[in-house]
């Protein structure tokens, strides 16, 4: 199995082979973190830039470390000290960019389709961290390596998904991602926070949570955004929190030996409890650590590019 | 094809190895083995068993892949697969035994040389290969050599070990192009 793709813009579009290829290549990414001396040199002379049309801290923060790791050079640009800010379009500071000839792009943006546009326009690597309420390639093949550490299979392995699933580019790349590598994907929200075309999606639909929880494997809440609440889609953060929140009294109620897993910033005490995030169930900071593995091992496989794929 | 050397030929090689790691450096105190991935480890656990039972005492062993140290890495199509580096122990003021299955270009010798020093100061590193095949294109040479072999460079030097190919075998052939 070869890595052939010049971009990694979705999961949707990717293999089981090519995800377990990427999951394979970070497990000796995950010693090299360990190291006393945490850098190897394969992106000696690339650069990879960070271009983030959105707020990030930890993605953004994640990729720079995994560049440097191996030796690349990173520079990062957001939107509020750019150009985009005197009406710069998206095309012609990609170009400019890419005039200074950076090798790859890892791109934040909150157009759904985004990363996808500038990767069939520019030569270099792209890398979509984000787009819209679409995907999130990486953070997906975080908690998918992450899982792996604690599971002996996705087959037959079942996950639920609990918050907002209608705004979750998280929980669109998770759902592809595990249900191509076998595992059985519920969701569950209020009405409201599902996607109108929910049923087009290979997932269970749950609406009570107390009801969804009891046999599943993995449980991953998502961050419940207070904005959500503001135009109305749920009445009050209370009445979530009372149905919605993994907190402990329905930890009691899971399968024993369940995964507790979040992407980050958690909203202690609504979508999830303290003391349920640092207990012996969580994974959440190793899904942390794992990020720069992933993303490491992605910015190795693509390397800029194959030569013979580039356009132009 | 041609089989150069058979099982038995490289159990007495790897004996002999052995045998000279101990008398260099007076006893097997303060070695590590370390063996390249993806024969080379293979054949550094063989040369540490055989050490122990010359000793009679254990002796700590390790991996190195060296992929990410290559120097063609920019310049080749595909990346290659990674395989695991497991250095169990900080490997300062060690004598460190580095085995490699073949030693053809040195190139590989020399990634291995800079992932080793990334990992710490060793008092010294010996290297130790169970074929050399010559045309060296950098100042290096092994400690410890099984079999020299002379070669033209369009022929390949393949070593064969049960664990992965089934069978104990150095074999030569053709390069197909």
């Amino acid at each position: 199995m070869e890595w052939k793709r010049k971009d990694l813009i979705t999961i949707e579009e990717l293999t089981p082979e090519e995800i377990n290829l990427i999951l394979d290549t970070a497990e000796p990414f995950k010693e090299i973190l360990r190291r006393n001396i945490k850098k190897v040199p394969p992106l000696r002379g690339r650069t990879v830039l960070n271009l983030f049309f959105e707020p990030s801290t930890r993605t953004s923060a994640s990729f720079s470390i995994a560049a440097k790791r191996l030796s690349a050079e990173t520079m990062s640009i957001s939107t509020s000290t750019s150009s985009v800010k005197k009406g710069e379009t998206l095309l012609d500071t990609a170009r400019n960019l890419e005039a200074m000839r950076v090798d790859m792009v890892v791109m934040r943006h909150s157009c759904e389709g985004a990363p996808k546009f500038l990767s069939e326009r520019i030569e270099a690597s792209v890398i979509n961290a984000g787009d819209g309420n679409h995907e999130h390639p990486t953070q997906c093949l975080l908690d998918l390596s992450t899982l792996r550490e604690n599971v002996k299979t996705f087959k037959g392995l079942k996950v639920l998904i609990v918050g907002d699933i209608a705004h979750s580019r998280v929980a669109r790349s998770n759902i592809w991602g595990l249900t191509k590598l076998g595992a059985e994907v519920s969701v569950c929200a209020p009405p409201t926070l599902l996607p109108q075309n929910i049923e087009q999606l290979p997932v269970n639909v749950y609406y009570n949570m107390d009801e969804a929880i009891r046999d599943k494997d993995v449980i991953y809440l998502l961050r419940i955004q207070r904005e959500r609440q503001k135009v109305g889609l749920f009445p009050s953060t209370r009445e979530y929190m009372n149905l919605f929140s993994m907190d402990r009294d329905r930890l009691k109620k899971t399968k024993e030996d369940v995964i507790i897993m979040h992407p980050g910033p958690i909203n202690r005490g609504v979508e999830l409890d303290g003391d349920v995030a640092d207990g012996k169930h969580s994974v959440i900071l190793n899904q942390v650590t794992n990020g720069v593995a992933v993303r490491m091992a992605v910015l190795y496989l693509l390397n800029g590019g194959n030569k013979d794929e580039k356009i132009i | 094809m041609a089989k150069i050397m058979d099982e038995l030929a490289i159990k007495r090689a790897l004996t002999r190895i052995a045998h000279e790691i101990v008398e260099k450096n007076g006893g097997i105190d303060n070695l590590i083995v370390i063996g390249i991935q993806r024969r080379g480890d293979i054949l550094a656990d063989r040369i540490a068993k055989l050490l122990q039972e010359i000793e009679g005492k254990n002796i700590i062993t390790g991996k190195l892949d060296i992929t990410l140290y290559r120097d063609d890495l920019s310049s080749i199509a595909n990346q290659p697969v990674i395989h695991k580096t497991d250095i169990p122990v900080n490997i300062d003021e060690k004598t460190i035994i580095l085995i490699d299955d073949v030693l053809f270009t040195g190139r590989t010798i020399r990634s291995a040389l800079d992932e080793l020093i990334d990992f710490g100061r060793p008092k010294c590193i010996q290297l130790a290969v169970l074929v050399d095949r010559g045309h060296r294109e950098l100042p290096i040479k092994a400690d410890y050599v099984g079999k020299n072999i002379p070669t033209s460079r369009d022929e390949l030097v393949d070593v064969h070990v049960k664990e992965i190919d089934g069978v104990d075998e150095v074999i030569i052939e053709k390069r197909v192009i």
